[in-house]
């Protein structure tokens, strides 16, 4: 990188699209916490969300640190009195507010997975784990040389922790796929399932501008993906379903599916009903 | 969802942490997985995750052969009495380091 390039801050809005991406799913995979599989893939999935929510506190706690530095005095009115805190972003900010992709609040078993068994398909975790996992690895890697040298350093942290999560969600992949005819059967359908919601990581949005300004063009990184993604269902003895053009989901724009804000009221209900709690 | 068919079908391997360079490896526990991958993948998770170490080996626990438990008194007791195989009768110099 030119050493000579003016530092500039990332847009808040773009780091409040990174926090909530990985808050929410931080918040999905934990509910495995007590329920996966084997003790060991507990423990794993749980590592995991907490890596996802420690970069969702540093990325908050930015963003919290610019808003009151921006000093603006308009302020939702159910946001607590005082500065803004990581917490006032994560626990007091509503469904529409969040600009978190779509795929990340999707249950772990959405009902149109036909072969889904349980409240909780370990197939479809680990596809959107391993679908998120190789976007952001990308996405980590060029924010790493970020002109924003406090959002590269969060960058620089959390690119070590996704690229273990690549491995892992991989690694599953490939034995679920090329395992028994009922892994093949229930990870193909989580593929089938989620591949669609993946079109919102290349919709360009405004968003998607300020992702540029901070280092990174996240739709050029389509070509990339793809190949990654090919190669692992290739490898995985799965199918990647034919492309649908048409409906894109919203969620980085606000617009999300029902399932985000019961999410929300799960995860934030206590901060809202004690603020300021702590024990 | 049932642990059985993991018990069942995944070997038993051992798990050998060492906490930082220039330190050994040392046995922490055992754990089941398909295959080595798979079981240091898991040994990363689930023995590495409070910064205890930097190197992990896993080993097939069937290809430990151990010592008989019923051999004991044959195998160690004899050393009991000569304490001057001890390397406390004397100072090790601070440069050695780890011995």
């Amino acid at each position: 990188m030119d050493a000579r390039v003016k530092p500039v801050a990332a847009s808040t809005d773009y780091l409040l699209h990174l926090a909530d991406n990985a808050l929410v799913l931080g918040q999905r995979n934990a509910e495995w916490c007590g329920h996966a599989p084997i003790l060991e893939e507990d423990l794993a999935m749980a590592n995991q969300a907490l890596d996802l929510i420690g970069q969702a506190r540093l990325l908050y706690q930015l963003a919290a640190t610019r808003l009151n530095a921006e000093g603006r005095t308009q302020r939702p009115s159910a946001w607590p009195a005082g500065p803004v805190t990581e917490d006032t972003l994560a626990y007091f900010r509503d469904d529409r507010d969040f600009r978190n992709y779509t795929l990340q609040e999707l249950p772990h078993n959405p009902g149109l997975v036909p072969a889904a068994g349980g409240t909780r398909d370990w197939g479809v975790s680990i596809v959107r784990n391993f679908f998120y996992a190789v976007l952001m690895e990308m996405v980590w890697e060029r924010l790493a040389a970020s002109p924003d040298a406090d959002l590269a350093a969060i960058a620089a942290k959390s690119l070590k922790e996704v690229r273990y999560h690549v491995r892992h969600a991989r690694d599953w992949l490939l034995r679920l796929g090329d395992g028994t005819d009922e892994s093949h059967r229930r990870v193909q359908a989580a593929v089938d399932y989620l591949l669609p919601f993946t079109a919102e990581f290349w919709a360009a949005s405004a968003l998607d501008a300020q992702a540029a300004q901070a280092g990174v063009d996240v739709p050029a990184l389509r070509a990339d993906w793809d190949r990654a993604v090919d190669a692992a269902l290739q490898e995985a003895t799965l199918a990647r379903p034919p492309a649908v053009d048409g409906w894109v989901p919203q969620g980085k724009q606000g617009v999300h599916s029902e399932h985000l804000s019961y999410l929300l009221g799960e995860m934030q209900s206590l901060a809202r009903a004690h603020p300021g709690a702590t024990w | 969802m049932s642990t059985q068919p993991a018990l069942k079908d995944w070997p038993l391997w051992e798990v050998f942490v060492r906490s930082k360079q220039g330190l050994e490896h040392k046995h922490c526990g055992s754990l089941h997985a398909s295959d080595s991958e798979h079981a240091l993948q898991m040994a990363r998770d689930v023995y590495t995750r409070r910064q205890e170490g930097v190197s992990i080996w896993v080993v097939p626990s069937h290809l430990i052969a151990a010592s008989d438990p019923e051999d004991k008194a044959l195998m160690f007791d004899p050393a009991s009495d000569k304490i001057y195989r001890h390397p406390t009768f004397y100072d090790i110099p601070d440069e050695v380091g780890h011995m």
